[in-house]
């Protein structure tokens, strides 16, 4: 029932997160030099003043500013994000068919990142003085300052040319036919460099986090008891420890989500991802504005249902949490 | 009483390595424990009586800390020679430990029944759904009511005084030969105090478990065991059986720790001062010159004492003191 | 360790100050980063002086391998790189400084504010910070620069904008710790206003941590600098590194230098000031001293 109770409290707040940013695109939209007419406008290359005013009253522009802020909201909370003028398709229609592939590259590269970093992260607490946690350190130093771009290039450039192993752009071989499994294979081998670049800047922070806080952990009374009981060092470490080292890895990996979504644009853009991060680069470029705001709409959107999940999943992993 | 010793420590020196060097934190330290029966460790906190049940247990991190000397014979056999797979089968299983926090000894994200059955489980061999069993039966046996119920619960669920009781059905829970108890009661309430050590001497009495309580306070040796090891700064300063002890200590040390106890002063020959305090601090151990380490805080404080480390003395039956002053009464 | 704290407070700021430096100085990270930053200060200063190559002017041959005509090659243009890299550093130092700055402004009012107030005063500004939290902080840059046109002044207000919220929060956390001290109480009783509360007793007690969060901010100010440039939001008249990669980016096959070297240096950058930032962690946060 408490479960419950804090679980309505949560998805309310996340409404009313959800509100603010519609309210913050507007506000954008808003006090952005030049509107969406005269954006138009100037691709159309000129317009008489009438079709411009027929523009202005069809887009609500002649509207008071709180009546076009309600207008903008309803259209939303309908699932109309408006419609991009360079693709001539709704913004919706056009971020629900790159969706897929920025939701592959970002999970993959989440996962990578807990794992791997945890791992790592626990091997370095296990021996905090040695040759192997000052090397965990150093490549937590080193992802942290390298720029993911550069980075996912140096990658391109050893293994994509230099060692030819993996593919250079793109999800899938353009024109290939074949079985689901084949698909599948096709896919993974073109994910396996911007899943790695996009995961090595979060591999760095959370092999960190793990190592301060198993070493924090092991330090704790109940492991202290857990050892007084004969219990073997693996079981101690992996079992009795672990579960409580990877909670500050767990609230970690929520809380950097929203910077996890927005590095895949960049890695997209690197990679020809097909994803909604390349297609906020060619946003830019075009200078679609519905577009670009819808796709951050969008990502914040996925960050806020993504920081439900990792509460309600901190909630089983941790009975101390009601 | 006239049995052997179940558990033997003789001898037994700790060291650590810091930044300027090795130091010593447990000198020659020897004691002794039979089946039933129950000693006590006192002194202020540092003083080395978690490290000489942390030795025992071999549970102290390496390095920095190193048993250097001595040997830990349990039943005869050195644990010391044994290798840490082999000690393994020893902790849990012959020898226990309950700690001073109750609310930070147990693993906060598991269950109590799995954290008490996993004892079982890893010592007797047992399958998981007998040892769950066990636990209630464990639980029962150290008055947790309703246990059946609460080996779902988590650790924060319950009180400090009913989380120490399932630490102790932990510790109990593969009847070990010897319990060592880390001030189990310092964390609790005063009522629960007297149930928990209440609860410690049943058990005892059921399973002829050999007991070790470790604490700062004469008044807890006072009640619940029969032989006190008074400890200071690493060394052992005094040993005897209890009544003895507390009626004429022959450590200066002892007497300033019986002192700071309100209802046992009375309990003390010629003693009609206020209930005091004992002047000073515990030394740094890294500072120690190799005498006596209670010379600068001692009321009784002697020539020889700035010239040599007094010997272990027999002063009565299973009465020993370390001190040049108590050499001199004789 | 209360002993310790209280001995902290008490000794002079000079003693405080020598004793962190010798921490710092004994930390051969540290000064490894330290030395990076003096080079690079150096070549910020110094570099165009004494390397007073046009990074937009094109000359050499396009695509020259490094070593050829010119140390670090040219790019596709016939640009030297070792000129861009020389320009760029002043645009990646600026934009760096200026951006923590700005965040640290914002940063600073609301965790003050906060933190100090508490009650509605921090619930709404703590509820912002959530806010921003939850806004995937490049793409909002991206967002605001392009919204805006690219120009310094938009990069770094966007970076400002995007990465104010840790700051606001550790300034929250530690003026509900600081709150509470006696030297606080002390103030209060002999009826000091609440602004001078805030700001000359309170704050530079906070000021250890934020020295370091501050430090580590110029990195990430840096980060993003580079990762707008690089997408074609930076200022079209200022050299940068990203935008050199950037503008590379289709031609990594044939010259690697020009994405290589660029990347390097910015690797280099955030690299030092990572490793003076840990460094003052461990001089000034006299908690994590004895955890080490």
């Amino acid at each position: 029932m408490k479960f419950f109770y804090s679980l309505i409290k949560k998805v309310s707040y996340s409404l009313l997160l959800l509100l603010a940013v519609i309210v913050l695109n507007f506000l954008l939209l808003h006090i952005a030099p030049g509107d969406p007419v005269e954006t138009l406008v100037a691709e159309m290359g000129g317009a008489t003043p009438e079709l411009i005013a027929q523009l202005r009253s069809d887009y609500g522009l002649d509207k008071s500013f709180p009546h076009q802020l309600l207008n903008y909201i309803l259209r939303m909370a309908k699932g109309d994000l408006g419609m991009s003028f360079t693709y001539d398709q709704p913004v919706v229609k056009l971020i629900m068919g790159r969706l897929a592939a920025t939701m592959i590259l970002v999970l993959t590269a989440l996962m990578l990142a807990v794992f791997l970093g945890t791992i790592l992260g626990i091997m370095a607490a296990q021996k905090p003085k040695s040759f192997f946690s000052g090397f965990v350190t150093l490549i937590s130093l080193a992802g942290y300052s390298a720029p993911v771009f550069w980075t996912g290039i140096m990658l391109l450039i050893l293994f994509s040319y230099l060692v030819p192993i993996f593919p250079s752009f793109g999800m899938y071989e353009v024109g290939s036919s074949g079985n689901m499994l084949s698909y599948f294979l096709d896919v993974l081998h073109h994910l396996v460099l911007p899943a790695l670049t996009l995961a090595s800047i979060y591999l760095a922070v959370y092999s960190r986090i793990a190592r301060a806080s198993m070493m924090d952990v092991l330090g704790s009374d109940y492991i202290r008891t857990a050892r007084s009981k004969g219990l073997s060092e693996r079981v101690v470490v992996y079992k009795h420890a672990l579960k409580n080292a990877v909670l500050p890895v767990i609230t970690m990996a929520g809380l950097q989500f929203s910077q996890l979504i927005a590095g895949a644009v960049v890695v997209e853009t690197v990679f020809s991802w097909p994803g909604m991060g390349q297609m906020a680069f060619e946003a830019i470029l075009r200078r679609d504005h519905t577009l670009l705001l819808g796709i951050l709409f969008f990502s914040t959107l996925i960050v806020i249902v993504v920081n439900l999940l990792t509460d309600m999943s901190y909630r089983l992993l941790d009975p101390r949490i009601k | 009483m006239n049995k052997e010793p179940i558990l033997k420590i003789e001898d037994l020196c700790v060291d650590f390595k810091t930044r300027t060097g090795s130091v010593r934190v447990l000198h020659h330290i020897n004691l002794s424990v039979k089946a039933g029966e129950s000693i006590g460790i006192v002194g202020e906190s540092g003083c080395g009586k978690s490290m000489t049940a942390l030795a025992t247990m071999q549970l102290i991190p390496t390095p920095p800390g190193l048993i250097s000397e001595g040997s830990v014979l349990l039943k005869g056999d050195d644990l010391l020679k044994l290798n840490e797979i082999q000690m393994r089968d020893v902790r849990g299983n012959e020898i226990s430990m309950i700690f001073q926090e109750p609310m930070t000894s147990l693993n906060p994200v598991f269950k109590i029944g799995m954290q008490i059955s996993e004892n079982i489980i890893r010592h007797q061999g047992k399958t998981k759904k007998e040892a769950q069993e066990l636990s209630v039966a464990m639980m029962r046996a150290v008055k947790i009511p309703g246990a059946a119920r609460l080996i779902k619960r988590y650790p924060h669920e319950l009180s400090g005084g009913m989380r120490q009781r399932v630490m102790i059905a932990m510790a109990l829970s593969c009847q070990p030969s010897v319990l060592i108890a880390d001030e189990p009661t310092t964390a609790l309430d005063v009522t629960v105090q007297a149930q928990i050590f209440d609860l410690l001497r049943d058990v005892q009495q059921d399973m002829g478990t050999a007991i070790i309580l470790i604490t700062h306070d004469m008044g807890v040796i006072a009640e619940n065991t029969q032989r006190v090891v008074v400890m200071y700064a690493g060394h052992k300063f005094e040993e005897g059986p209890v009544d003895e002890i507390i009626h004429h200590p022959k450590h200066p040390y002892t007497r300033g720790l019986i002192r700071c106890t309100p209802h046992l002063k009375k309990n003390m020959e010629h003693e009609r001062e206020e209930l005091s305090e004992i002047p000073g601090i515990v030394p740094d151990l890294s500072r120690l010159d190799g005498l006596c380490p209670f010379r600068p805080r001692c009321s009784e404080k002697r020539r020889q004492c700035d010239e040599q480390m007094p010997q272990e003395i027999q002063t009565g039956d299973g009465h020993f003191v370390c001190c040049w002053a108590a050499g001199e009464d004789q | 360790m209360a002993d310790d704290v209280k001995m902290n407070e008490i000794a002079a700021p000079s003693r405080r100050f020598l004793e962190a430096w010798y921490m710092f100085a004994s930390n051969k990270a540290a000064l490894l980063g330290l030395g990076l930053g003096i080079l690079i200060a150096g070549v910020t200063i110094f570099g165009p002086m004494i390397y007073p190559t046009d990074p937009f002017e094109m000359v050499g041959a396009p695509m020259s391998p490094p070593g050829e005509e010119l140390l670090l090659g040219t790019d596709f243009l016939g640009r030297d790189i070792l000129a861009g890299i020389v320009y760029g550093a002043r645009t990646t130092v600026l934009v760096g400084f200026a951006a923590t700055f700005f965040t640290l402004v914002i940063g600073i009012l609301i965790g003050v504010l906060a933190g100090f107030y508490g009650g509605w005063v921090e619930n709404l500004l703590m509820r912002v910070t959530e806010f921003f939290q939850v806004l995937p902080a490049l793409l909002l840059a991206m967002v605001l620069v392009a919204l805006f046109s690219p120009s310094l002044y938009t990069i770094i207000f966007a970076i400002g904008v995007v990465s104010w919220t840790p700051v606001a929060r550790l300034t929250r956390a530690e003026f509900l710790k600081i709150k509470e001290r006696e030297f606080v109480m002390a103030e209060r009783a002999i009826g000091a206003t609440n602004w001078s509360i805030m700001w000359k007793v309170m704050l530079p007690n906070a000021a250890p941590p934020l020295i370091v969060a501050a430090t580590l901010g110029v990195g990430v100010a840096i980060l993003f600098e580079a990762a707008l440039s690089f997408l074609g939001l930076g200022d079209p008249n200022a050299f940068s590194w990203g935008y050199m990669i950037g503008a590379s980016r289709d031609f990594i096959w044939d010259t690697w230098w020009a994405v290589t070297f660029p990347g390097l240096a910015i690797f280099v950058t955030v690299l030092s000031i990572s490793l003076i930032g840990d460094g003052l962690n461990d001089a000034l946060n006299p908690k994590l001293r004895l955890v080490k």
